[in-house]
């Protein structure tokens, strides 16, 4: 018998990797920096000591070349694991993502399955310039034929890579690098951190959590901005005596939609919070999906924190202003409740 | 081509220069980002690939162009920035955020603009080739002076816009160098392990261009190999790949341990500024006190340059919102 353990996100998540890799030899994981440096936010860490270099794969700067890879590696029939350290190098691999990878099992009628997971890294705060700080979330979404996963703590985490490895589907896990837990960012976040069962387990996708329950005001959030909810609610529960509702989708695609109206249904109050551009993005989608099955569950217009729409400025004061805060949550939740 | 006395006396003191820079950098760096180590935090955040071990690249190749060529460099931009001639002053307003800075705190480290230099930068890997192949297509277009040169690393060869750019700039002879500073890494792998061949200027061949391998981080070697791509380029004789062998003296990025890289190979590595310092003293182009007084003198700007920026104010937070798009308003 082990002890109760807390872990974070990076650790949780890698054990799935770790568990699924002894017990199913068609698993393997290739990127940058995976063998000796046990990947740029530690999701590989050890694994390659543990795995050898035939199971952990280091490749060269070459996204294209090595997502196409494995796209055609799980077409025929391994399990490989992909990891691109940053969500902003989409942009230099992002056919092989959107017109392969998310394409064969439609376009074949189903013949051709891509067993793959992507995991990638998201996401700002920390001074890393406007490459290496984007969420990106909506590009990935946007695109049929993917699964888009975005723990936001370390239970979650551990069980939606079992099943993103198990899936027969093309699955990209979006990892936030604060909510990671990783060394090089300071203290993990406490909300983040959860209690992980040693054995393993499945989470399903396009199933919502209820992190919060509430009866004044819906929140969703997403990965990282699941935390600025809790702490946005925590204020205004203790400030104004505000009840939130707090929702996680955990998968962005499927988007447990019902989850989100029976919130809404209940508070009338709806506001959702994402770190990706806003426009044609995560919080348009939530706050129509609502809307369009019943406009009347509302009692005063939907709300959205996002990043403006904006480039992601380096220097601290600025980057903030674009940052989905709790801060800015509270402020926009008062509005709502007329405060 | 050889450099004269005093272009070598020029070029220690711009590797000088550099490495004070970084030296500074990398002490404020540290400064305050404990008790638990957090990029986010201190008056120097994020990532910072410093420059250290890899100055001769540009201080041997940036005395051949002048402020009508054109310049893009990558995420390790220090040596290219400062051997560029930019402002030292406004470079540290930049990495500390500061309003003063070049880009006025947006751009950052890996972000430096400066259009009086012809100089940017992209963090993106070998996103930079495109860009001054592109300025290389427009004067050429033109009729207009002026080369363009993107600096990168060795493992940027691997990137598919190395091969596609390299092609075009042989199609199209453009005005053009690349230069790769083959430090032997990739953050964690070796070019051994991510390279099908030993030298990446052997793949000129492919390309219908001018290759040429340099085996020393020596100033002097430097200057040479690149008079040889300058004259081709202003010639209309076409694009270079300009390789350099370098070491990186200070891991991928500040907090990398380099737990990865072999103990002999650590051991193995040259500092240039020392062996460039050793080098002209012994061939009687410095004296003991004179490269003394290039330090002080370096270090004293460089100083200053810090003070700079400790001393400028940080932006208002919704300067976030100027600039946003050239002609329409958002
Ligand atoms: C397209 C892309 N992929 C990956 C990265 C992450 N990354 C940043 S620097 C780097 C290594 C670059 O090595 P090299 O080109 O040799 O330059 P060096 O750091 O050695 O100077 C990597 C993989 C990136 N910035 N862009
Ligand atoms: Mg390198």
């Amino acid at each position: 018998m082990s002890s109760e353990r807390t872990l974070t996100v990076a650790r949780a998540g890698r054990e799935a990797v770790m568990w699924e890799m002894q017990n199913d030899s068609s698993v393997f994981m290739l990127g940058e920096d995976v063998f000796a440096f046990g990947g740029v936010f530690g999701t590989a860490d050890g694994l390659g000591e543990m795995f050898g270099p035939d199971r952990i794969l280091d490749t060269p700067i070459s996204e294209t070349g090595f997502i196409g890879l494995a796209t055609g590696a799980a077409m025929a029939g391994m399990r490989p694991i992909v990891e691109l350290a940053f969500v902003d190098f989409i942009g230099v691999c992002y056919n092989a993502i959107v017109n392969l990878a998310a394409k064969h099992y439609y376009l074949s009628n189903g013949q051709v399955k891509v067993p793959m997971v992507l995991m990638l890294g998201s996401g700002g705060g920390y001074s890393n310039g406007a490459q290496h700080s984007q969420s990106l979330l909506a590009s990935l979404a946007h695109m049929p034929g993917s699964v888009v996963v975005t723990p936001s703590n370390a239970y979650d985490a551990k069980g939606l890579m079992h099943s993103a490895i198990r899936s027969d589907d093309f699955v990209i896990y979006s990892g936030q690098k604060k909510v990671a837990g990783v060394g090089m960012l300071g203290t993990p976040i406490k909300t983040s951190m959860s209690v992980v069962p040693d054995e393993p387990y499945t989470i399903p996708f396009g199933v919502a959590n209820v992190i919060r329950e509430g009866t004044d005001l819906t929140m969703v959030g997403v990965s990282w901005t699941v935390h600025q909810c809790i702490e946005a609610a925590e204020r205004l529960q203790s400030e104004h005596n505000i009840s939130v509702e707090i929702i996680d989708p955990r998968t962005v695609v499927p988007l447990d939609r019902d989850a989100i109206f029976d919130s809404v249904k209940k508070t009338g109050k709806l506001l959702v919070a994402d770190e990706d551009y806003q426009s044609f993005g995560f919080t348009g989608e939530v706050i129509t999906s609502v809307v369009e099955r019943d406009p009347s569950v509302l009692t005063c217009a939907p709300a959205r924190v996002a990043n403006p729409d904006l480039n992601i400025p380096y220097s601290r004061p600025m980057e903030l202003r674009v940052l989905p805060t709790a801060d800015r949550i509270v402020e926009e939740s008062k509005k709502m409740l007329g405060l | 081509m050889k450099p004269t006395a005093d272009q070598r006396k020029a070029m220690y003191s711009q590797i000088v220069r550099s490495r004070e820079f970084d030296d500074r950098v990398l002490e404020l760096y540290f400064a305050d980002k404990m008790p638990v180590f957090d990029l986010a935090k201190g008056v120097i955040p994020g990532e910072i690939h410093s420059s250290h071990g890899q100055e001769p690249c540009a201080a041997g190749t940036m005395p051949h162009l002048s402020l009508e060529d054109t310049i893009t460099s990558n995420h390790r931009p220090h040596h290219h920035a400062i051997c560029r001639g930019l402002d030292l002053n406004k470079l540290a307003a930049e990495l500390m955020g500061k309003k003063t800075g070049y880009c006025a705190g947006k751009g950052g480290h890996m972000h430096i603009y400066s259009v009086e230099h012809k100089f940017s930068c992209s963090g993106i890997i070998a996103e930079g080739m495109g860009p001054a192949a592109g300025v290389a297509l427009a004067n050429k277009m033109r009729g207009q002076a002026g080369i363009a040169v993107s600096y990168m690393g060795e493992a940027a060869a691997n990137q598919g816009a190395f091969h596609e750019v390299m092609n075009m700039a042989g199609i199209y002879k453009l005005p053009y160098i690349c230069i790769i500073e083959d430090n032997n890494w990739g953050v964690s792998v070796s070019k051994k392990a991510s390279t099908a061949i030993e030298r990446n200027s052997e793949r000129a061949a492919s390309y219908g261009v001018y290759g040429e391998y340099v085996e020393d981080n020596d100033c002097d070697l430097i200057f040479e190999a690149m008079a040889r791509c300058v004259e081709r380029a202003r010639s209309g004789q076409g694009a270079s790949i300009l390789e350099i062998q370098t070491y990186r003296l200070k891991g991928h990025m500040h907090g990398d341990q380099m737990a990865y890289v072999p103990q002999e190979e650590v051991a193995a590595m040259k500092d240039c500024v020392v062996e460039y310092r050793n080098k002209l003293i012994t061939e009687e182009v410095l004296t003991e006190e004179k490269a003394d007084e290039i330090v002080s003198q370096q270090k004293s700007e460089v100083d200053a340059a810090i003070q700079f920026g400790l001393d400028s104010p940080y932006p208002d937070p919704d300067d976030a919102f100027q600039n946003i798009y050239a002609g329409v308003s958002p």
